[in-house]
């Protein structure tokens, strides 16, 4: 399985033809405290770099962008309930949503992990 | 360091808000501690369950002289100062000739002087207010030379008394000078929570000494503003330059307990005129709490919408109130939808989202009235 990253600070992991995407842990210590998420509902057509979930924290509100194109298949109920989840796993159970790919070609434009480590690194 | 970032100013207790690993940002001109390694939200529950020390020392501190600096100050305030018996503190506001807000401020009667907290982005022009305005009646000195915390929380004059025992029988909105570790202070059972606590003023450079020492209690935790904002929003007091500004009069800001029967009557102070005809006739609209149903936070400058779909008004504070266990905001709305209870519509993010107007504060105040 590959994962990579956006200079959005999301992350995409990608396991055949299905996308499970979410915001990374550095962009979880920057957002602070989440107390909302608002994500795609299955069905939803995303557009890459296109506006796909909403997080807020205590401080504010911020956009998720779709990191690649395709079609919504699943969003984590278990985030809604517990938005909290994004500060403490958001690599793993704090997920946001799963995309059926549209064109794979777009992941070869993402970071991988040490690309992204010195993105972050060098930006911040 | 950008250049913007050097040109900031700080405050006594910089150097110890990075040793405690805060997140620094720009604030009136400061770089202030918006949160420490702890986080927001459990700052927050912190200083509502135990207590909390905030450096407040970006705000401006004044002293007002002269043979009756009561009523010269009566003259730019509709606060009854005059009244305001020696070792008392009050809540007040600068008006300009509209009735608008100019500035709004805590005054205590020190005895031979009159003691002004301000806010830290208006601090200069207040001054420069009070100089032009009182010219000849009373002399004006910014105490640039003084830091301000506060202490704040259910524990706060636990802690406090452990240092200054005759802190614990303050009553709220009082005055004490006073030793703190051989050092004098100056403190005011007072703070922008809703929870029992002190403002603490001192030297500058005794400050850092007392915030250590202050620290060192172990119910206490740095606190910064990104919870000094959710605490004072839960306890529905007003932030200048969002709630209330030169646009809106103490009427449509729901301040007028700060407008007693005494100055009703007799005016004297900048704006009367509109001010009295709204007390009269009412005002066009009205802040309010507005409770937004959900988990979502509507955040300042949401528009408001009546049932009709008719834009009434806007948020003006909103975010999540971490002890409220939800979204709080207040807002100002027309009259006819001032109501609580009355049903409005939230648009965020372009979607409507249903709100109430609700009473404030959010969660109960709990000062020390003795």
């Amino acid at each position: 399985m590959t994962k990579k990253f956006t200079k959005d600070h999301e992350w995409v992991q990608v396991d055949g033809d299905v996308a499970t995407v979410g915001v990374t842990d550095f962009a979880q210590s920057q957002l602070g405290d989440v107390v909302f998420v608002e994500l795609p509902d299955a069905g939803r057509v995303l557009e890459k770099g296109k506006e796909a979930a909403v997080v807020e924290s205590v401080k504010a509100a911020s956009d998720v962008y779709a990191p690649v194109s395709g079609t919504v298949v699943e969003a984590n109920q278990a985030l809604v309930d517990d938005p909290s989840m994004v500060n403490s796993a958001a690599e793993t159970e704090g997920w946001f949503f799963k995309l059926q790919l549209k064109d794979a070609s777009e992941l070869d434009g993402l970071m991988d992990e040490a690309a992204y480590k010195a993105f972050v690194e060098e930006s911040h | 360091m950008t250049e913007a970032a050097t040109a900031l100013k700080t405050t006594p207790l910089h150097a110890l808000h990075v040793e405690l690993g805060a997140r620094m940002v720009p604030f009136a001109g400061y770089d202030m501690p918006v949160q420490y390694p702890l986080g927001i939200l459990k700052e927050h529950q912190h200083t509502r369950e135990k207590a909390g020390l905030f450096d407040v020392s970006h705000m401006g501190q004044v002293r007002l002289t002269g043979v009756d600096p009561a009523a010269a100050l009566e003259t730019l305030v509709p606060g009854d100062i005059k009244g305001l018996a020696q070792g008392r503190m009050r809540y007040t506001l600068f008006l300009n000739e509209q009735g608008g807000i100019l500035d709004d401020l805590m005054v205590t009667n020190a005895g031979d002087h009159l003691f002004l907290v301000v806010n830290a982005a208006c601090k200069e022009q207040d001054v420069a207010h009070l100089r032009e305005k009182l010219a000849g009646k009373a002399e004006v000195e910014l105490l640039d030379d003084l830091a301000l915390m506060a202490l704040q929380g259910p524990m706060a004059a636990e802690v406090m008394a452990r240092f200054v025992p005759e802190a614990a029988t303050m009553k709220f909105m009082s005055y004490l000078s006073a030793t703190f570790k051989g050092v004098p202070v100056i403190l005011t059972r007072s703070g922008y929570t809703g929870e029992d606590g002190y403002e603490i003023s001192c030297d500058k450079a005794d400050a850092e000494m007392i915030a250590r020492a202050l620290l060192g209690e172990s119910e206490v935790e740095a606190i910064g503003l990104g919870a000094r904002d959710s605490l004072r929003l839960e306890a529905g007091l007003c932030l200048y330059g969002h709630d209330i500004d030169t646009t809106t009069t103490p009427v449509e800001g729901a301040l007028e307990w700060t407008l007693p029967k005494r100055r009703r009557a007799e005016g004297g102070f900048p704006g009367y005129d509109i001010i009295h005809r709204q007390l009269t006739e009412g005002a066009a609209r009205r802040r309010v709490g507005i409770q937004p149903e959900g988990r979502q936070p509507a955040r300042e400058h949401t528009e408001i919408q009546d049932a009709n779909g008719t834009v009434i008004g806007e948020i003006t504070s909103g975010g999540f109130g971490p002890t409220a266990g939800a979204p709080v905001a207040m807002g100002y709305v027309d009259i006819a939808n001032s109501a609580v209870g009355t049903s409005l519509t939230l648009v965020v993010r372009g979607k409507p989202l249903p709100a109430r107007v609700a009473a404030t504060p959010f969660v109960p105040q709990r000062y020390y009235r003795g």
